[in-house]
């Protein structure tokens, strides 16, 4: 089942040459329309001419996170911004988060993007699909609503949270796609066995899971819990959101949809391409993308490319599923953490440099957080209360600041780790 | 005025008497002691013979640890002798923000630890009724 045959299933060869158009047009776009990568292709002395092959993209300068920090809010944008129809934002280190936009087209293309993951995910016309993912600036409801409603779905958009509800709906409104985090899929069904409902009380046929790293024992168990079949969508705002690459249902590898991406990996420490089949870093260049396209965006995730063909009849390159990150960046419940926000919120709240420890680990079916901080001598008090208030006070910065609730526990002076290098601040216990 | 220290301690197994080893090996003698504790962690509150000593051997040793003036209250060692202190205390509108119980007595009676927002302010107004405070000297020497 494709939802657009025609590019999903194009010769490779062919798909190349449509590549190469697009990749042409791009970077002549970017170099007129945009001064930040008018001037780093100058650096690297490329000019729009020179694209001549698709080898010459390794000619092209990478694009990363930091770049679009440093031209916050919309200084990146490559159309005018009366031609911008939505932003999408996500959270950032300093408090500032990243900002993208969209024209009108883009949303059409993300629209189609996201119809053909959904449709390798089992849904068609007639599905009923709830998206239990997160809508406002978070790319993930609005770009899984959109995708649904270009299928004609009937879509129910419940965004995140109140389980509860969630649940009612899913038996009362017959929900037989299902797409949301992996790990908020698991608690659902957790609940539902709490519950001691029937799972014959439920239409669910189909799972479609993302914006967290998960695992095949993960998809084996909502699989059994849930009597789906459940496959990974990836995607990230900077590039457009999810949409970029969709498992089939042959559950080997995502599909990145090369007529609008082009992808490669790199080592993340020298920046040399790798050959197919080895791990490093992911690379995206979009293709079609006009508020905000994307010379070699390095998406700091680690994957590697599988080239032969798939057995769905899908000729786009797949990739392994996310394996890791090559940066301190956590994604807990679908949210971005860097350490570095806990440290300032420690810092503010301690008055003191602070030595902590992040624990992320998964209990039951949930991320949790755990931040351990050492009492130094400016926040020890004699009274328990006053102990009492620190923790408080801390657990309510990091609430506001990161989003999400975190425990918080107070350890002695120098019992954390320590080293002469980078120091640990996390430890990742999540087994997925 | 008596100086109390106070440390932070995790609920963890052998954190007290690694601090009492600490103490006992630069000869610091412990004459009061008394734990407030919560889930996770403790605070730990001792009147020792020599206060400064203990305190830097505490830092020294990597503890989060505080110096607090607190007061030693005589009270009279019968049935009721506590009850009656703590009452001219609430009388005298001095709020107890924690208290323990000293090891040792005086010929007087027992003796009681107590912190109170204000020390210097509570001082005279316990002097005031009746009840009598012992000096540094008297308390760590007993």
């Amino acid at each position: 089942m494709y939802w657009n045959q025609h590019y999903e299933c194009m010769p490779h060869q062919q798909l190349e040459a449509v590549q190469l158009e697009r990749l042409k047009n791009i970077v002549e776009r970017v170099y007129y329309n945009v001064p930040f990568y008018r001037h780093k292709l100058q650096e690297v002395g490329v000019e729009p001419g020179d694209i001549q092959s698709l080898e010459d993209l390794k000619k092209l300068p990478f694009t990363t996170k930091q770049d679009l920090r440093d031209n916050y809010p919309f200084n990146m944008f490559a159309t005018s911004m009366s031609d911008i129809v939505r932003v999408h934002a996500s959270s950032g280190t300093t408090g500032k988060p990243t900002v993208v936009g969209y024209t009108r087209a883009d949303l059409n293309t993300w629209a189609e993007l996201m119809a053909r993951a959904l449709t390798c995910g089992g849904t068609t016309k007639s599905s009923v699909i709830q998206i239990a993912y997160g809508y406002g600036l978070f790319t993930g409801g609005l770009g899984a609503h959109y995708g649904a409603e270009r299928i004609g779905a009937m879509v129910i958009p419940i965004s995140g949270g109140n389980t509860q509800r969630q649940l009612m709906i899913m038996k009362d409104f017959g929900t037989t796609v299902l797409t949301c985090t992996p790990s908020y899929a698991i608690h659902l069904a957790e609940v539902w066995e709490s519950m001691g409902e029937d799972r014959s009380q439920l239409k669910l046929q189909y799972g479609i899971f993302g914006a967290e790293p998960w695992s095949e024992r993960m998809r084996q168990e909502l699989e059994k819990r849930l009597q789906i079949s459940a496959i990974d969508i990836y995607g990230l705002s900077e590039v457009i959101g999810p949409g970029v690459a969709c498992e089939c249902q042959e559950k080997k590898g995502l599909h990145i949809f090369e007529d609008h991406f082009i992808p490669e990996i790199i080592d993340p420490v020298t920046g040399e391409n790798l050959p197919y089949g080895e791990k490093g870093e992911l690379v995206i260049t979009t293709l079609t993308k006009e508020a905000l396209p994307m010379l070699r965006y390095r998406t700091r995730d680690i994957s590697m490319l599988i080239k032969e063909p798939c057995a769905c009849g899908r000729t786009h390159i797949r990739m392994h599923r996310v394996m890791g990150r090559t940066d301190d960046m956590l994604i807990i419940r679908g949210v971005n953490v860097f350490p570095s926000q806990v440290e300032t919120v420690l810092l503010e709240v301690g008055g003191t440099e602070p030595h902590y420890l992040l624990i992320v680990d998964r209990k039951g079916s949930l991320d949790e957080l755990e931040v351990q901080v050492e009492v130094s001598a400016e926040m020890f008090s004699d009274k328990v209360k006053g102990l009492e208030d620190l923790g408080h006070k801390i657990r309510h910065r990091l609430e506001s600041v990161l989003g999400l609730t975190a425990k918080v526990k107070l350890v002695e002076p120098h019992t954390l780790p320590r080293s002469e290098g980078k120091t640990q601040r996390v430890i990742d216990r999540r087994k997925i | 005025m008596i100086k109390q220290i106070s440390l932070f301690l995790e609920n963890k197994k052998g954190r007290l008497a690694h601090v009492c080893r600490v103490l006992g090996n630069e000869n610091i003698n412990i004459r009061a002691l008394s734990i407030a504790d919560t889930t996770d962690f403790g605070v730990v509150r001792l009147i020792v013979n020599e206060p400064e000593k203990a305190y830097q051997v505490l830092k020294a040793n990597n503890f989060a640890v505080s110096m607090t003036d607190v007061l030693a209250m005589e009270v009279s060692d019968t049935p009721g002798g506590l009850a009656g202190a703590l009452e001219k205390l609430g009388q005298a509108g001095i709020d107890v923000e924690y208290m323990y119980a000293f090891l040792g007595t005086t010929s007087q009676g027992a003796l009681v630890i107590i912190r109170v927002e204000n020390p210097d302010k509570a001082l005279s107004v316990i002097r005031q009724s009746g009840i009598n405070i012992l000096s540094e000297e008297q308390v760590y020497t007993l």
